[in-house]
């Protein structure tokens, strides 16, 4: 019976899309429709097919939603990195521009397509697949909601897919991290809120008698970003038939906002959610136990209450008022010891198993991931203080700060999550090369590191030309003397950029390696039991 | 609530499992939860001396008075006050008597070197060098000047602009555009362009140049002058030598008399003062061709 209410759902979704796609008014909605038609024809005749199969073993996790979210994570993974190093020679070499890129291709272009290619696709795609695989496996229960995991899967691709061609073909709300148009964020709201249903009711039916530390910074990364994504996103369309929209928010109030959903996406996305992430892979990897509860409980409460007080520390000097920017500032501060808590269990958890950092490069990874995010946490609250604001604001010690934390953190750890759950999932009793795990540790490492020691270079020296004046007062540079400047740190920035990238391609093959050649592990791990 | 760990025999644990995971009830790191409470401090001490917490009007403001805006306006008005004394007198000072002051002449330099970075080169490049050849935004260091290269010229020129439509006191003019109108054949073009091409010292067809210059005379010289050396009075560029505003190929060429050229520059008075224009004058005229 339910199988034919989704049947009619499905065709109406594709009808009523193919008719708007008839009606659009711009060419972005007319390909927004066009995905919208094609995704529910599709799961409308994948649905006639499997009419009647929607009964699941309640005793066996949910496993094939987290093995299509792995292969999606390193598959957006790549393009990300790709278009990041494409956009960094772009950078240093403005000819790569090329004229037929011109109005779709170009930097303009590119630069948002890259951020949200590795925050939402890679890094969203990382989030849902392992708190899928998490949340199952310690509540010993499985996935709540039947195959609605399949629809967050496959709804966020969709999401992506709108995100990704709206900036290309120019359709952009403007507002960074946040640049899809109204009719992508209603989509990625339905999706959201089905992904926070299956959550919570997944830990509702557990089968353990207590919440792992791992599911509250899961949970508290879902909650938040859906409210971050509604309050940021309050749009009025232009049109139903068109992709442009009016803000409901305006002038510095729209900046506030703005930057209470920016800092947030950094620390709810980036922050709580991989922390959830970190708190279950290092310690399966190190197979320690954590370092210590209260420190678990402490730090998580501490880290949610003051993150979303830190977002005025990107408005320093500006419109907003000074009282705001205090705030924003003080808060950033007190966030540095919360957010270190996490560096500290996830560290201490391998006291006692120190030796494995020699012998397995997958602990290695995510041990690194731990210090980066260490290393992030401290500079954040420290170019929070207005007066050392002053000097990094607009350089690219920004772009240098974010991608320590993009790159170390949060590609590490993913990674590490990937090397961790791939044998697991295919059930296999082994990577295929744990040297090229070391290749892979290696390349993004060294990596980072001429990504962010360049960008640290020139992001200071840039601040310091821009503020440089004689004994006059008058301005020493002008501000194409500064990017001039800059141009050897861009080749290094890229070259960096680009050892990430071929680390994360060898990465992949031996994924797939370890899929194709390595034999099968004894049966063992996908069948729900509660622990004790 | 502690249990002795199969592990660790000497730490307890929480005593829960989850999928194999177990936690030890280690304390907090003194040191990391005494570090905390120092921020904490810091910041309550922080909202004590600067505007904090909003209320129902305003916010607190801070036993130190801080106020971002009040700082940066002091500054301004500190620097200004400091620089009035040769505002003064570069004001009170005729242009052409500027270069005659060495002391004020270098401020001048200085002070305009300034207001060209931040203002001027966006246009003009960092160096004053048009960007490159062919880009349409004047070469400033060469001694060809379009409207004149006297200091009165230079003024104003920077205070009203060129052909725009905010001051009726730009300098204005207008070619017209000989292909696109139909005021030329294309073989008329074809001939003037290598006529240009010959008085410009380049490689051109002779017999096309030859049939070109009087199509010159009719139609350019009112304005280029009957020699192609150009009238700083309309704006016309002198045609005869190898500087070109918007390249000097054949096509180049062409394209200029088939469209024509309107380049355009904002006039700075009311956005800049009067003591700044007249400084940046001075170092647009020392950096090389000023008459």
């Amino acid at each position: 019976m339910w199988d034919y209410v989704k049947l009619i759902l499905l065709a109406a979704v594709a009808v009523l899309a193919a008719y708007a796609a008839s009606q659009a008014r711009d060419l972005a909605y007319l390909v927004h429709m066009i995905i919208f038609m094609g995704a529910a024809a599709i799961a409308f005749l994948w649905q006639i097919r499997h009419i009647g199969e929607g009964v699941h073993n309640q005793n066996e996790y949910f496993d094939g939603v987290v093995r299509y979210g792995v292969i999606a994570t390193a598959f957006w993974g790549v393009v990300g990195f790709l278009v990041g190093v494409v956009i960094a020679f772009q950078l240093a070499f403005p000819s790569l521009n090329f004229e037929v890129l011109q109005g779709f291709g170009n930097f303009g272009r590119l630069r948002p397509l890259h951020t949200s290619a590795v925050i939402f696709a890679f890094g969203g795609n990382a989030l849902i697949a392992s708190a899928f695989y998490v949340v199952q496996r310690t509540t010993a229960a499985r996935l709540f909601g039947g195959g609605l995991g399949w629809f967050v899967f496959w709804g966020y691709q969709v999401f992506i897919l709108l995100a990704a061609t709206g900036y290309v073909l120019g359709s952009t709300q403007g507002q960074e991290y946040a640049e899809p148009e109204w009719l992508a964020d209603l989509w990625l709201t339905i999706v959201w809120v089905v992904f926070l249903l299956i959550y919570m009711g997944t830990l509702i039916k557990r089968r353990e008698p207590h919440i792992y530390v791992a599911n509250w910074f899961y949970l508290s990364f879902i909650v938040t970003i859906a409210m971050l994504h509604v309050v940021n996103n309050l749009q009025v369309p232009v049109s139903f038939l068109g992709s442009a929209s009016i803000p409901v928010w305006s002038g510095v109030q729209s900046a506030m906002v703005q930057w209470w959903y920016g800092h947030n996406a950094v620390g709810f996305f980036l922050t709580a959610g991989f922390l959830g992430m970190m708190y279950y892979f290092i310690p399966k990897q190190a197979e320690r136990p954590v370092y210590s509860y209260k420190l678990s409980i402490i730090h998580f409460w501490a880290l949610i209450f003051l993150y979303i007080w830190a977002g005025p520390h990107h408005l320093h000097y500006t419109a907003l008022p000074d009282w705001a920017q205090t705030l924003g500032m003080t808060f950033s501060i007190m966030l540095w010891m919360p957010s270190w808590g996490g560096m500290i269990n996830g560290l201490m958890t391998l006291s006692g198993a120190w030796d494995k950092l020699r012998t397995d490069p997958v602990i290695r990874m995510m041990v690194v991931a731990v210090g980066f995010y260490g290393m992030a946490t401290f500079e954040g609250p420290m170019m929070s203080i207005r007066a050392v604001n002053s000097l990094s604001h607009y350089t690219d010690w920004t772009i240098g700060h974010v991608h320590s934390g993009a790159l170390g953190w949060n590609g590490m750890i993913t990674f590490g999550m990937l090397y961790y759950l791939v044998p697991k999932l295919w059930k296999r009793e082994r990577l295929y090369s744990l040297s090229l795990v070391s290749w892979h540790f290696w390349l993004a490492t060294i990596g980072i590191v001429l990504y962010a020691a360049s960008m640290w270079v020139t992001g200071i020296m840039e601040g310091l030309m821009w503020r440089q004046v004689d004994a006059q007062g008058f301005l020493v540079n002008s501000f194409a003397d500064t990017v001039a400047a800059k141009f050897p740190m861009y080749v290094v920035r890229g070259v960096g950029g680009l050892m990430f990238l071929v680390g994360a391609l060898i990465m992949c093959y031996n994924l797939w390696m370890t899929v194709r050649k390595v034999g099968e592990a004894k049966p063992a791990t996908s069948v729900a039991v509660a622990a004790e | 609530m502690a249990t002795p760990n199969k592990k660790n025999h000497d730490r307890p644990t929480t005593g829960h499992s989850w999928d194999g995971i177990e936690e030890f009830d280690n304390p907090m790191p003194r040191w990391w939860l005494w570090t905390f409470y120092a921020t904490i401090i810091w910041a309550v001490v922080y909202w004590i001396l600067f505007p904090a917490w909003p209320l129902v009007r305003g916010a607190t403001a801070g036993v130190l008075g801080y106020s971002s805006r009040a700082d940066v306006a002091a500054e301004i008005a500190a620097a200004d006050q400091a620089n009035q004394v040769w505002y003064d007198q570069l004001m009170a000072t005729d242009v052409t008597e500027i270069a005659a002051n060495p002391e004020l002449e270098r401020f001048a330099v200085n002070a305009g070197a300034a207001v060209f970075r931040a203002q001027c080169s966006q246009c003009h490049g960092a160096g004053a060098n048009g960007l490159r050849p062919g880009s349409g935004f004047p070469n400033l260091l060469d001694d060809e000047w379009m409207w004149g290269g006297t200091m009165e010229d230079i003024v104003q020129t920077v205070t009203y602009g060129i052909r725009n439509t905010d001051f009726p006191d730009a300098r204005y003019s207008e070619m017209p555009s000989f292909g696109r109108d139909g005021l030329l054949t294309p073989a008329e073009i074809d001939q003037v362009v290598n006529h240009v091409l010959a008085i410009s010292g380049q490689a051109h067809d002779n017999a096309l140049a030859a049939a070109g210059e009087q199509v010159f005379l009719d139609n350019c010289a009112s304005c280029h002058m009957d020699d192609g050396s150009g009238d700083p009075f309309v704006g016309a560029p002198a045609l005869n030598n190898a500087i070109w505003l918007y390249g000097g190929s054949a096509d180049e060429i062409r394209a200029s008399v088939h469209n024509a050229r309107f380049g355009i520059m904002p006039g700075f008075t009311g956005r800049l003062p009067d003591a700044q224009i007249r400084a940046v004058a001075a170092y647009v005229h020392q950096l090389g061709g000023g008459q």
